[in-house]
């Protein structure tokens, strides 16, 4: 039964990101959004978080949010796709449930 | 008519610092009363909410700990506690408060609510949900 | 699909509230239902008729009340939390002894046992907060 993970704090503010990925199963999918979107710039300290999970979990951001903090979809990333709020409803939608990292 | 659903309950938060923890608590206290399989998970610094000797007299405000040791009463038998999260505080399990809850199929024996779970475990007991209520 | 939506935080200071207001937008828009939106923790103060933001920013508790009316929406403020951040109806005022009430259109008063049953009755639970 996958789960549509979201995660809408920064890898470099708190542990969420790593916590939830830990937890995330193979072939589930992890939506960045608000300030989660920050853990998504390619070449950031954290970004091994999400490259290392990536074989097994789909990562994907929220579009908006990341227009919004002035970050370049070309920074983010390789792999990492960017959706906007109705992308979000059909992640929501295909995967089973949602869990919320807060 | 509703089929039974497996809601699960999680909390990352520590207690006092914010309002979550009860107010967290509040919901799976109410959810209780509506039947349903109800698994409770407490994770990163949400390990903190069971620790034991909890006096919050100096603030002055409410000590809502004792609370917890209820939860058997509403039929909460699914305690998940993280493992990695708890030994990266320096934490075992018998820091935490003991929480039980009454078997009436065993003559009311008293068994253990907590279970401590690795990362993968929990992973899985999240994989099995239909509702997850973040707080 | 049926969604049920928690909204754990009041307006401006986490962008939880805007979030799920644009979330449950997108949802109605791809022709989907909101059984319910339920406001706990902070939430609550979606919930005000008394807000005055700067004409030159959005209005979000407004917008909420809004999307209620457009849309025949359910918003639900949790009473315990309600009565603990001073979102007060009319019930409300006259039960506690309150000299008004700030509770805004389209939002209700009720207990927590409405998360529970939105839960239950919906294919979809999406949580926003902090």
């Amino acid at each position: 039964m996958p789960i549509l993970h979201t995660v809408n704090k920064s890898a470099y503010e708190r542990n969420t990101l790593e916590s939830c990925v830990s937890k995330a199963l193979k072939g589930s999918a992890v939506l960045l959004l608000e300030d989660g979107v920050y853990s998504a710039v390619k070449g950031g300290a954290k970004a091994g978080i999400i490259e290392s999970a990536m074989g097994d979990v789909s990562f994907y951001i929220l579009g908006p949010d990341v227009k919004a903090r002035g970050l370049d979809e070309g920074k983010l990333i390789n792999g990492v796709k960017v959706v906007d709020y109705n992308g979000f409803v059909e992640l929501t939608v295909s995967n089973d449930k949602v869990a919320s990292w807060l | 008519m509703s089929s039974i659903k497996k809601f699960c309950y999680l909390n990352r938060k520590a207690p006092y610092g914010t309002v979550y923890a009860w107010e967290a608590l509040e919901v799976v206290l109410i959810g209780a009363a509506f039947d349903q399989d109800c698994s409770v998970v407490f994770t990163d610094d949400g390990v903190y909410q069971l620790l034991k000797g909890q006096d919050t007299a100096d603030l002055g405000i409410k000590n809502f700990s004792p609370t917890y040791s209820a939860l058997g009463d509403y039929d909460i038998r699914k305690i998940y506690v993280e493992k990695e999260s708890l030994e990266e505080r320096g934490l075992s399990v018998d820091d935490l408060q003991h929480l039980v809850w009454e078997d009436e199929d065993e003559d009311y024996a008293e068994k253990d609510s907590i279970m401590v779970v690795t990362k993968d475990e929990l992973a899985q007991v999240l994989d099995e949900q239909d509702v997850v209520l973040s707080f | 699909m049926k969604f049920a939506i928690q909204v754990n935080e009041g307006p401006y200071t986490h962008e939880a509230s805007v979030t799920a207001l644009n979330f449950v937008k997108a949802v109605l828009k791809a022709g989907h239902e909101v059984f319910r939106v339920f406001f706990y923790h902070d939430g609550v103060n979606n919930g005000t008729r008394y807000t005055s933001p700067p004409r030159d920013d959005i209005n979000i508790a407004d917008s909420w009340s809004e999307l209620a009316k457009t849309h025949n929406l359910d918003l639900v403020v949790c009473v315990a939390a309600a009565q603990r951040r001073g979102i007060v109806d009319q019930g409300e005022q006259e039960r506690n002894g309150k000299d008004g009430n700030n509770i805004a259109d389209g939002f209700r008063i009720s207990g927590l046992g409405q998360l529970i049953e939105a839960g239950i009755e919906a294919d979809r639970s999406v949580v926003f907060g902090d």
